[in-house]
């Protein structure tokens, strides 16, 4: 019994390890991709490199979040478990060109 | 220069309407003008490094450093806010009172200053630094664009200033009976919100999971982006798309500082 534990949890380990990962670069106050699509009900790992040499702010109200990213420099942000969907994003210090959307389904 | 003044009056906002309140809420705690502009000089100063070293902050923990740093900021606001509450709980009442003056209040009054030097200067450094990261992007990436940026960045700290100014003199309009209870009150409720913003941090960095996210979603009602929306977020901490932890630390943090008010209150003997 307790062998068939072991390997229960063995066998699970890697899917809770393993986070979906989306890269986003920026690039000329621009996003690309401009649109991520990601599974709905997972949660999801969002790298995001910055190739501009200035900072931009991810910042999306529909996803909840909000983080400076330094220029020239790569950060990471956790979002979802998302219900499927749309959720806008936007680069707060251009927002005019740095804009996106991250589509769960 | 439009779109750079409203930038940056969104992120001075926070921090000025928490200097107004802060100011309110020492009314009679003497000296506490100089100690109030120190933590502003401070924050400022610290806000200037934490910018220029953005990069290798970021860089630490691979990618979650901001976060981390952001969330520890934070913690640190609401602890010192909730050692004010409960100073306040214990010689509100003779301050009230304008019983001051004995050797023991002011030397208690000079400990109090200095708690609210830091949360003034760790609110201006939080906001400060993203205001002067985002000046830099701007003054980088326009070229010569720089007379309109120093224009609308000075717009933007002049009218946050001025929100903060008005919620001050607004609360000093409060009668002395209630005054240091509403005062209490509303930091009460700052302090609530920081830790939620707290736990929104460590959860962008999966240090925390987010227990249900989102619990609610008001943004059709009140989006968070409107003008009521950023003021209800700066003063009470309203968050349109709350995750569950953030609720939890809300209402942890709430119910902890209200108990230890109670708490103190009751063992103090010149409270009424």
């Amino acid at each position: 019994m307790r062998r068939l534990l072991l390997i229960a949890l063995f066998a699970a380990a890697p899917a809770l390890a393993a986070d979906d990962e989306f890269r986003l670069v920026i690039q000329d106050h621009r996003f690309q991709p401009s649109e991520v699509v990601v599974p709905a009900g997972k949660k999801i790992k969002l790298i995001v490199e910055n190739r501009d040499a200035t900072p931009e702010e991810f910042d999306s109200h529909s996803l909840n979040r909000e983080k400076v990213i330094a220029g020239k420099s790569t950060a990471t942000i956790f979002i979802g478990p998302l219900a499927p969907g749309r959720y806008p994003f936007v680069g707060e210090y251009n927002e005019k060109t740095a804009q996106g959307v991250v589509v769960a389904k | 220069m439009f779109a750079t003044a409203i930038i940056v009056f969104r992120e001075v906002l926070e921090a000025a309407l928490l200097v107004g309140i802060v100011a309110a809420a020492t009314r009679s705690v003497p000296g506490r003008g100089r100690w109030l502009a120190g933590g502003m000089v401070a924050g400022l100063a610290g806000a200037g490094l934490v910018a220029l070293g953005t990069g290798r902050i970021a860089a630490m923990a691979s990618g979650i450093g901001t976060d981390l740093f952001n969330a520890g900021v934070l913690g640190l606001a609401v602890a010192m806010l909730a050692w004010h509450n409960l100073w306040m709980a214990n010689h509100g009442a003779a301050l009230a009172a304008n019983a001051r003056g004995l050797g023991q209040d002011v030397r208690d009054g000079r400990r109090e200053c200095s708690i609210l030097l830091i949360v003034v200067g760790l609110a201006v450094l939080r906001e400060g630094s993203e205001t002067v990261l985002f000046l830099y992007g701007v003054a980088a990436s326009e070229g010569g664009g720089s007379a309109t940026m120093l224009a609308g960045g000075i717009a933007g700290v002049a009218a946050g200033s001025a929100a903060g100014y008005a919620l001050y003199a607004g609360l000093l309009r409060i009668p002395l009976r209630w005054f240091f209870t509403a005062t209490g009150v509303l930091v009460l409720f700052v302090a609530a919100g920081m830790a939620s913003q707290a736990a929104r941090f460590l959860i962008q960095a999966d240090v925390l999971p987010s227990l249900a996210a989102p619990l609610w979603d008001t943004s059709a009602v009140l989006p968070q982006a409107s003008i009521a929306g950023t003021l209800l977020h700066s003063l009470v901490g309203y968050d349109a798309r709350p995750a569950g932890m953030q609720i939890l630390f809300y209402v942890l943090v709430l119910v902890t500082i209200a108990a230890g008010m109670k708490w103190v209150n009751k063992g103090s003997p010149r409270s009424s």
